[in-house]
């Protein structure tokens, strides 16, 4: 037996840098460092965990959809040690929705193989974390979404979702997709080795006309939704600060009452 | 008027308050039908009509409990066949932004996900959302469908406005996909009597300055003086002293209360992409460089383990 895990990790702005809008609205991508989203990095954790506690054949692919300098987001994923990349990348994808993302996604996806799709639970710079569930509608598989504990055993996924009102045991059939939250389990740091193996593992490059998808269905004219207003906003007006002598309580009490907080 | 569907977040036909404030919102833009499903989806009618729905659509089948998600689609998208609404307004949670995403793309529809506020525009409604940690704020619409829109809680003051709230049973036909995910076991939440964190007027929050799972009874004892709900950072939640489901941040429950009070917490960007919005922020923290200070109306630079008790002390002798 194989199983063909596809791990979907996005390639974002880092969101410890300044992050911005440019002039037609989308993420500004010059202006920040990029980095493989870090929620994703649970998503490929949980992949190489499956493998290791598999007596199958496992085979863990990575795929991510965005510009050039994306490869770095695959081959952090490669050096952690996922098998291979594909890289889909085009022009045309620039301002893309959610809706087109998982169009993007989907046929990828359907095009490499999978048994397995293991997502983030949300990205870092969009944090719409709807993207898993998209995929399950688009591919008419189950969804087994925003798990903390996840196992895979004789072709059945199981899993824990830890919701507001209840904790949920889930099952479903493969093939499947799942998305992990970082409840999950703590990712694993690329060893050098990792680091030097993944420079020689495969990265497929793909455009739209390889996934028979027409121009206008993605990027900003393909976008079933529009921004049109992005506004930075104002920075806080710097507040009262005080130093504890020994009444910091009792001031801040004050505080609260002169607010009619108490 | 247009009608707006409204998808409810109930638990056995008790309303959460988000939805009540979806129905502020929907009025905005239109006539709000709401739609209820499962177990006691009934009872939710009399709540319902009071805060403006007009109609509430509603169906039970032990799919919704026993089965993930899907099953919500196949009711909400027949609940769209029925009405052909303006708008689809669902509430924030996890679940509900996977059930609008599924219907979105199943009716050919744009999807906006974690509006903070919502209203009519010349080409449909036009929702505000909080990003990049609420640094910027964004006003975007849905271009191509009927406009599916999922709102976070705390974004609309709830406001009563009576209607019919006729009950009307509503037609669902489960798709194939609805029984695919099976839920085997579930084991529902005990319920500390505090407010619900994302719903809650004020939220004391710890953080890695707490120190102990034993230490969080000081900002407990806060928070109860207060009739607030009681957040933790990251690093409170991962060195196990408090649960996650109180977890306030960006992989947390993001919050936006009148009033936040951050003790021991830092303020990195994670945490304060979950906080940021709140209307009053205050912090308590021995470290004059945090930079939590550089949001806070309020701050004291002080150890929490005498700051805290003396405040708590405090607001318990002026509430007398
Ligand atoms: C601030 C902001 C707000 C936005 N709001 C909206 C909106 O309201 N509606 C809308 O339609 N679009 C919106 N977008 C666009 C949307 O973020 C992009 O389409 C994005 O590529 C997919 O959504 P996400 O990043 O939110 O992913 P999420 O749904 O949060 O991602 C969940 C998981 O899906 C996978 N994934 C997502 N994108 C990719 C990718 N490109 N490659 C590989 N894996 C991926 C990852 O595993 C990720 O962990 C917004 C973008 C920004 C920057
Ligand atoms: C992808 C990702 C997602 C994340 N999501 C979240 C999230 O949802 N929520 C979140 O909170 N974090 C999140 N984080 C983690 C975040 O980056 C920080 O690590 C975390 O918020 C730090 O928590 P803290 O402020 O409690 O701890 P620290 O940063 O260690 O700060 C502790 C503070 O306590 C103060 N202190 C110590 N002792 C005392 C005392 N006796 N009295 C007063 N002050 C004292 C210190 O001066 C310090 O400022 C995320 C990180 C990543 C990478």
């Amino acid at each position: 037996m194989s199983l063909r895990i596809v791990v979907t990790v996005k390639y974002v702005p880092d969101a410890t840098g300044d992050r911005h809008f440019a002039d037609d609205l989308t993420v500004d991508r010059d202006d920040v460092d990029g980095l493989l989203s870090e929620l994703d990095e649970y998503a490929v954790e949980q992949a190489l965990q499956i493998s290791e506690n598999s007596d199958d054949d496992v085979e863990i692919t990575v795929l991510t959809v965005g510009p050039e300098d994306a490869k770095d987001a695959l081959r952090k994923a490669l050096s952690m040690g996922a098998d291979k990349a594909i890289h889909v990348e085009d022009d045309d994808l620039h301002g893309t929705d959610v809706i087109g993302t998982s169009l993007v996604l989907a046929k990828a996806i359907e095009k490499a193989g999978y048994d397995l799709v293991i997502s983030g639970m949300a990205s870092t710079d969009g944090t719409a974390g709807v993207v898993p569930a998209l995929l399950a509608e688009r591919l008419g598989v189950p969804q087994v979404t925003l798990l903390s504990e996840v196992s895979v055993e004789d072709g059945t996924v199981k899993g824990r979702r830890d919701g507001d009102a209840a904790s949920e045991q889930l099952e479903a059939a493969l093939p499947a997709v799942v998305s992990v939250t970082d409840q999950s389990g703590e990712a694993r740091y690329p060893s050098f080795k990792g680091i030097m193996a993944a420079k020689k593992k495969p990265v497929e490059s793909w455009d739209l006309s390889d996934l028979d998808i027409e121009a206008e269905q993605v990027g900003l004219e393909g976008s079933w939704t529009a921004v049109d207003v992005a506004n930075e906003r104002p920075a806080r007006t710097a507040g009262t600060i005080v130093k504890d002598e020994g009444e910091g309580g009792k001031q801040l009490a004050e505080y609260l009452a002169s607010q009619k907080f108490i | 008027m247009a009608e707006v569907l409204v998808y409810v977040d109930h638990v056995d036909g008790a309303v959460r308050k988000p939805t009540l404030e979806l129905l502020t919102l929907a009025r905005r833009i239109g006539e709000p039908v709401a739609v209820a499903l499962g177990a006691g989806a009934e009872n939710t009618a009399a709540t319902l009509a009071e805060h403006g729905a007009v109609k509430v659509l509603t169906h039970d089948a032990s799919e919704y409990a026993d089965y993930l998600v899907v099953p919500k689609v196949d009711a909400l998208q027949a609940a769209v066949e029925a009405v052909s609404p303006a708008a689809v307004l669902v509430p924030s949670s996890a679940e509900g932004k996977e059930v609008a995403a599924r219907l979105a793309l199943r009716i050919g529809s744009g999807i906006i996900t974690d509006a903070v506020d919502l209203e009519a525009g010349d080409e449909g409604p036009v929702a505000t959302q909080s990003v990049f940690a609420a640094s910027f704020t964004t006003k975007s619409r849905v271009s191509t469908g009927t406009p599916v829109i999922t709102v976070k809680p705390n974004s609309a003051a709830v406001e009563a406005a009576p209607a019919a709230g006729a009950v009307e049973a509503l037609a669902v036909t489960f798709s194939a996909q609805a029984t695919g995910t099976k839920v085997t076991g579930r084991t529902a939440r005990e319920s500390t009597g505090r407010p619900e964190l994302t719903e809650a007027a004020i939220v004391v929050s710890g953080g890695r300055g707490v120190n102990g799972a034993e230490n969080f009874a000081i900002i407990e004892a806060l928070a109860d003086s207060l009739g607030a709900a009681v957040g933790a950072s990251r690093a409170a939640v991962d060195a196990g002293w408090y649960p996650h489901t109180n977890q306030v941040g960006q992989t947390g429950k993001s919050v936006s209360p009148q009033l936040y009070i951050a003790n021991g917490i830092s303020g990195a960007i994670q945490h304060r992409a979950g906080m940021q919005t709140s209307k009053t922020i205050v912090a308590v923290n021995k470290d004059a460089e945090a930079p939590i200070f550089d949001l806070v109306d309020y701050g004291v630079v002080g150890d929490l383990f005498d700051v805290v008790p003396q405040l708590t002390e405090e607001i318990k002798t002026r509430k007398g």
